[in-house]
């Protein structure tokens, strides 16, 4: 260890003025040097758009029989084999055409410098984790209006079109304000209650109908040892997954889109009070498992497999997510939620169920038509079967489930969507305002009041606030129940 | 000679400047140009809105909170770290007991720990984290399992569950892998320090303390304080980042109820998840902000004469 001051004046320069004659450089340097190139932002021409090709029947979306097809997939819990066995039909339909499929789960990392450069691929999935928000994209028109995919016909059926045989509300979910649809939502999830009935039966109990019943079956499993709930502790926002259907039943629909609307007050509403209060019984009286607000999505579906749990709140993913875990004699079923009591607006069955894994084709991709053609050929019945067949779900394509082997999961389901018949809810929060769903309401909301550190009063004040916060931005783009 | 000279120099320096200035300085720039902007992140569309983005920041109740989590790390992670890494070090080289003549020695199996210290170094900060998410598990971790295996078992906390604890939780898991660098690198430092030095105090009946107050620390100031300034930046910049991201609540942590979010995760959330490009770079703005107060509050603070030997 030395001394470094090395200033000296015998006519050479010192160590000192060197480095400030370099950062004076420097300094000019930097703005002359930013002038000359491009922002990162707006450089690049973008894709060039392939030549159209000539419609026919066997191809009514006039798709460029030999323009390559660029296709990027979320591989998440419905895994990429079923995209895969679709390209093959895609390709053998147009021998001409390669399609590059590139599977990812870093959905926004991969993508994100692909639209800004203005050249994206044909095709997405846009899920996950790293999901892109959709209202965003619709908004700054980046994606194309499927209306000619669902206005084509479909691939059994010449006499039908796409859109006449997909299921009610994959449409409506699709669009955001006015008639385009830019979204298309390939599985179809059904929300709800999930248990084993196996261990149900073992308690010799029946699904509870409404809360006092449900108190009853969660305080007869106490005493066996087993707990009523868990949930998925660090993302919370899988609680409203029977919450929400909840809050519907008891006070009606209208309660959900005044939510979904960020009406004033939407969140003061009784019915919102009884459900939240009727959730902080569970844990008030000790009918959650212990620990679980320190679980993550795999930990508490464990531990509810291991039998420690009864009851999860969950989508019908669960049934191949968990599949590890699961015994083999678990019995898997789903329920619509309990209701409160005989006063509840809407009849016991009504459930939470729509699209999901939603598909885009963005406005910028030189083969729109391609991409377009490859979700033709995904809700053909031979590929929707093949979909539910191997990833346990539902497709978007309406039926399509006679002749092939159900799992316990998807028959549950299945008979649930039957018993709900019209009364199917949708909740939109969770595509229309992320960050509003799953962080504030989800975690700093309904996580802090299910972990019993928060009251439901204080609870919907603050939810009420986060809403008020939300409809007053003027940074997020506003949708509304039509 | 002398003419000539000067053109030597800048010959020399113009590439690397050019370099560092491309890729160090003018993403900066860039940031700040568009921290005036409303892009989304999703377009290659923009336009200017002026000072928006900095009203709205100074209005943001998370962007507060996140501020503050940041300033706790940057001020609690170095003093425990370095702290920690000073007394570890000292231990290691000086704190032993004196044995085979040797006037100075670290305690016994010092170079066996020292590999114990450094061991977390070499793992990459993504597996430290995803190995400590396991550990805090309040249903089957390692941590509740060992406190009821000592017969603790009422007391099974929800770690990173708990909003009390959480930052708390992540703190330790920042501390657990970067001391050894820091042990690593005082015991270079002390390596460098005269023996005679310690010879002499221990002649003049100096004890532990005192030759780590009046010998070591002010011989070692330079490499602390360098160490404190890049476990600051550590502990602003991108380590909090990965932990917070990967271990604690919420769709991208930050939770429970932004009991551990910090700026960068909040750049992050606002440029990656809600199409707000141009508020996170804003963040990002008062990131480099605070960063560089750090860095000269440190040097300002830590300016001590320096000793020449």
């Amino acid at each position: 260890m030395g001394s470094t001051s090395a200033h000296t004046n015998e006519g050479g320069l010192g160590r000192r003025d060197l480095i400030k004659r370099s950062a004076a450089i420097g300094l000019i340097s930097v703005p002359t040097m930013g002038f000359l190139s491009a922002c990162a932002s707006s450089g690049g021409d973008g894709n060039e758009k392939v030549e159209k090709g000539t419609k026919s029947e066997k191809n009514p979306l006039g798709v460029n029989e030999a323009a390559p097809l660029d296709f990027v997939l979320f591989d998440g819990g419905f895994g990429q084999q079923y995209a895969k066995d679709a390209i093959k039909i895609y390709e053998k339909n147009y021998p001409n055409a390669k399609v590059k499929f590139t599977p990812t789960q870093k959905i926004t990392t991969v993508l994100q410098p692909r639209f800004n450069g203005g050249n994206p691929p044909d095709l997405i999935d846009n899920s996950g984790a790293e999901q892109m928000d959709m209202g965003v994209l619709v908004g700054q028109k980046q994606l194309t209006d499927l209306t000619a995919l669902l206005d084509a016909p479909s691939l059994d059926d010449p006499k039908k079109t796409v859109r006449d045989t997909l299921r009610p509300g994959i449409v409506e979910m699709g669009q955001f304000d006015g008639a385009p649809v830019w979204v298309l939502y390939y599985a179809y999830t059904v929300y709800g209650v999930w248990y084993s009935q196996k261990l149900l039966d073992s308690l010799d109990a029946k699904y509870p109908e409404t809360w006092d019943e449900m108190l009853a079956v969660c305080e007869k499993a106490k005493k066996k040892g087993i707990a009523g709930w868990t949930y998925a502790g660090k993302h919370p926002y899988y609680l409203p997954f029977s919450l929400y259907p909840m809050i519907g039943k008891v006070g009606g629909r209208e309660v959900l889109d005044a939510i979904d609307n960020l009406e004033p007050k939407a969140w003061e509403h009784p019915a919102v009070k009884a459900c939240f209060e009727a959730y902080y019984e569970l844990q008030r009286k000790g009918y959650i498992l212990k620990g679980t607000p320190g679980l993550d999505h795999i930990q508490s579906q464990t531990a509810w497999t291991e039998g420690k749990a009864l009851f999860i709140p969950n989508g019908s993913w669960v049934e191949n997510e968990a599949a590890k875990t699961m015994p083999a004699d678990f019995d898997l079923a789903v329920s619509a939620p309990s209701g409160l009591d005989a006063s509840d607006k809407m009849p016991f069955g009504t459930m939470w169920a729509s699209g999901g894994e939603p598909f885009i084709v963005p406005a910028k991709a030189a083969n729109a038509e391609g991409g377009m053609e490859q979700l033709r050929v995904m809700l053909s019945e031979a590929s929707s079967k093949n979909f539910t067949q191997s990833v346990k779900s539902l497709s978007a394509f309406n039926g399509g489930t006679d002749g092939i082997e159900l799992t316990p999961g998807l028959k549950s389901g299945v008979a649930a969507l039957q018993k709900a018949g019209q009364n199917v809810v949708n909740p939109r929060l969770q595509d229309w305002y992320v960050a509003l769903q799953k962080e504030k309401i989800g975690v700093a909301g309904i996580g802090e009041m299910m972990a019993g550190r928060a009251t439901p009063a204080e609870t919907i004040k603050k939810i009420q606030k986060f809403a008020d916060e939300a409809a007053k931005d003027t940074s997020i783009k506003h949708y509304k129940h039509q | 000679m002398q003419h000539g000279k000067n053109r030597f120099i800048v010959g020399f320096l113009a590439a690397p400047l050019a370099l560092y200035a491309l890729f160090v300085i003018w993403p900066f720039i860039q940031s700040i140009y568009y921290s005036f902007t409303d892009w989304t992140g999703l377009s290659p569309e923009f336009g200017m809105v002026g000072f928006d983005n900095y009203s709205r920041m100074l209005d943001d109740e998370i962007f507060w909170k996140s501020l503050q989590h940041s300033l706790t790390l940057a001020v609690v992670l170095p003093l425990v770290t370095v702290g920690l890494a000073l007394f570890f070090a000292f231990m290691l080289n000086v704190g032993g007991r004196r044995r085979r003549g040797a006037a100075i020695a670290g305690v016994r199996g010092s170079s066996f720990y020292k590999i114990v210290y450094f061991f977390p170094q070499v793992l990459s900060i993504v597996i430290v984290a995803l190995l400590f998410q396991f550990a805090y598990n309040p249903n089957s971790g390692a941590i509740n399992s060992a406190l009821k295996v000592v017969g603790l078992g009422s007391i099974q906390p929800d770690w990173l569950g708990d909003p009390d604890l959480a930052l708390i939780c992540v703190m330790a898991v920042l501390v657990w892998s970067t001391v050894g660098f820091f042990v690593v690198l005082f015991s270079a430092g002390m390596a460098s320090i005269p023996r005679d030095f310690y010879e002499a105090a221990l002649l003049d009946g100096a004890n532990r303390f005192t030759t780590f107050f009046k010998i070591t620390l002010p011989l070692l100031w330079d490499t602390v304080q360098s160490g404190w300034i890049y476990m600051g930046i550590l502990a602003l910049g991108a380590e909090s980042f990965a932990v917070v991201q990967i271990m604690t609540v919420g769709p991208n942590g930050g939770g429970p109820d932004y009991s551990t979010i910090v700026m960068p995760l909040y750049v992050y959330q606002k440029a990656f998840r809600d199409g707000q490009a141009a508020y996170a770079t804003t963040i990002g703005v008062a990131l480099l902000l605070v960063t560089l107060a750090f860095a000269a509050l440190v040097m300002k603070v830590g300016r001590r004469e320096r000793l020449e030997f």
